[in-house]
């Protein structure tokens, strides 16, 4: 009689908790999801084009014909601003998804092969982590030159470690658990394992990372184009916005007050969800401990 | 800690900073500007002065070859000739180092007051004031420095007239500045500090102490907070070094001439020697402060040190 075992075809997932996000959690949610949804629809939502001047019309203030006012060459606030939240959201949302999608990969080899591939894999990303995103940035617009693109591919080699780091030790726990075993016992290749059971089974704790990792990438990203380093003048970027001096010193700081609540509002929404996605994941509370 | 272990930890950020000046390094000299270009502008030099410029800098030389001739310069403080100016490096950072220095000093002793001032009682004493302040400290950790300088500036300086707007002009100048450069991170830290000051309020030996009679500031002085102060100075160390990449986008913002003006202006510039120079510098800040803090905490921690050996 042989003894004959049928790879599984479902997957080791464990039930998710339901209600994790509670009230505060919701209303973070929806807030962002509004933000994204405002800068999708901005093409049709703005009431003007982006750089429309109507030079007649310097820092006018608050009219049905211009909700939020103009700026110093007239142009409409509101319609920057909507305008703006494109790349503000958008470059920080491809800073998020390119360190995923090379941080889970390396992550997950780390964690599956370890020995000497993790340990020199750890110590890179040491040093990577060690270095404040916006320097990284900086560098990488030195040896380039100012623009979006560099900045966002720099902040995502800044923010590979978080993704990594926390895939590691998530698959690191998962990889000794009899079921990873029995798989290989099965003869299921390596490759298999970690892309069919232990990402699905670790994804939720990564993916936690994510609310945190972009709001951290939105600031890194608006600094440097308030610095004049990513998103360049003529563009409408939330941190172009506020680093038009010269509106600010001539007693009109109404410009980079909205620009600023709309950052502010969006980081702390991310921040709201993120705490309320981490709380309680056991392996998210390990690694704070530890840290 | 043995003397093995310290060993092993000093020789691994040396390796870390060693790797991070090769990437500096390596990375500008593949830089797509031609430092010629950068150099001369739109000037076509005569063959001599060319050939001599070619000399000072080491265009000619190999690529191994100047970035060990650069390492063995930095080492006795040469940073080279700046491309703008032409200036020695060094001469620059001497003359924007201290500003940056007082900046990051004056913004780090208000970090540190702040945020164990009120993380503190908001660990120790749980309720309404805490659940307040829980939020007002959530919020503010979400302000980025480059909007509190432009709000502090806007209020403080152009409405009221309190605080110059640009440059500093000895410490009154730095005051919004340092201002705006702590207070995400003084936030930060006060989250922190309640967490941990929350978490050892809860712990075993606090009940015993209280039942033992002791009053509750002997409980809290000598037995809450110390155990509560590990956390507090790994992440007190951490937020003190980011001072410094927070002080490129503050200065910047008030016009202050630091390291981080010059690091932005000389990436404008193209000026790859200074670029280098102060980036280097940072990332021995950051590396050496977070080998410090890691030290720190496994000597301060005796779970931490029998584990270590």
């Amino acid at each position: 009689m042989t003894l004959a075992l049928a790879l599984p075809a479902g997957r080791s997932r464990p039930r998710r908790a339901r209600g994790v996000l509670g009230p505060v959690g919701w209303t973070a949610l929806v807030l962002v999801a509004a933000m994204v949804l405002l800068a999708a629809l901005a093409p049709w939502l703005a009431p003007y084009p982006v750089d429309q001047q109507d030079l007649l019309h310097p820092y006018a203030g608050p009219s049905p014909a211009h909700w939020l006012g103009t700026d110093a060459t007239g142009r409409d606030i509101l319609s920057r601003l909507l305008w703006g939240a494109r790349t503000s959201l958008g470059g920080p949302a491809l800073v998020v998804a390119l360190s995923l999608a090379v941080g889970l990969p390396t992550g997950l080899l780390a964690a599956w092969r370890g020995g000497l591939v993790d340990a020199a894999l750890a110590r890179v990303l040491d040093v990577v982590f060690a270095v404040p995103g916006i320097l990284i940035a900086v560098l990488a617009v030195a040896v380039f030159e100012p623009g979006l693109t560099p900045a966002v591919l720099a902040l995502a080699v800044a923010y590979l470690p978080y993704v990594a780091r926390t895939t590691r030790a998530a698959a690191r726990a998962q990889r000794d658990l009899p079921y990873v075993e029995a798989l290989e016992l099965q003869g299921m290749g390596g490759l298999r394992i970690c892309v069919r059971h232990i990402l699905p089974n670790i994804l939720g704790v990564v993916l936690a990372q994510v609310p945190v990792a972009f709001a951290l990438a939105l600031v890194d990203l608006a600094s440097l184009s308030f610095l004049g380093l990513a998103v360049q003048a003529p563009a409408a970027d939330w941190g172009v916005l506020i680093s038009d001096t010269s509106a600010l010193l001539q007693g009109h700081p109404e410009q980079a007050v909205y620009a600023g609540l709309a950052i502010v509002t969006t980081v702390v929404a991310l921040t709201f969800l993120g705490d309320r996605l981490t709380e309680g994941r056991p392996v998210a509370r390990a690694r704070k401990e530890k840290r | 800690m043995t003397v093995r272990e310290l060993l092993r930890t000093v020789g691994a950020m040396c390796v870390s900073i060693l790797a991070a000046s090769f990437v500096v390094f390596a990375s500008l000299y593949a830089a797509p500007g031609d430092a010629e270009s950068v150099l001369f502008g739109s000037t076509t030099p005569t063959d001599e002065v060319r050939a001599a410029v070619r000399d000072q800098y080491r265009l000619d030389d190999p690529f191994l070859v100047r970035y060990v001739h650069w390492l063995g310069s930095v080492a006795h403080g040469d940073f080279g000739t700046s491309f703008v100016g032409g200036q020695s490096v060094a001469t620059r950072l001497g003359a924007t180092a201290p500003t940056t220095l007082a900046l990051v000093g004056l913004a780090g002793l208000l970090l540190v007051v702040i945020g164990i001032a009120l993380g503190v009682p908001m660990g120790l004493r749980p309720g309404r004031v805490d659940t307040v302040l829980t939020t007002v400290v959530a919020v503010v950790a979400g302000i980025p420095t480059f909007v509190s300088a432009t709000l502090l500036i806007a209020v403080f300086a152009v409405g009221l007239g309190w605080f110059p707007a640009y440059g500093a002009d000895g410490l009154r100048g730095l005051v919004l500045p340092a201002l705006s450069l702590a207070l995400v991170s003084s936030a930060m830290l006060a989250r922190i500090t309640r967490a941990s000051v929350r978490a050892e309020s809860g712990r075993e030996y606090v009940t015993t102490a209280r039942a033992r009679g002791l009053p509750s500031r002997v409980v809290v002085a000598r037995h809450i907070l110390p155990n509560a102060a590990g956390p507090v100075i790994t992440a007190g160390g951490l937020l003190v070094a980011a001072l410094f990449a927070g002080a490129i986008v503050v200065e910047n913002a008030f016009g202050i001439a630091g390291l981080g003006s010059l690091l932005v202006s000389s990436v404008n510039r193209q000026d790859f020697p200074t670029v280098q120079a102060i980036s280097l510098l940072l990332v021995v800040v950051f590396v050496l402060t977070n080998t410090l803090v890691d030290l720190a905490a496994r000597g301060l921690d005796p779970r931490q040190r029998r584990r270590a050996a």
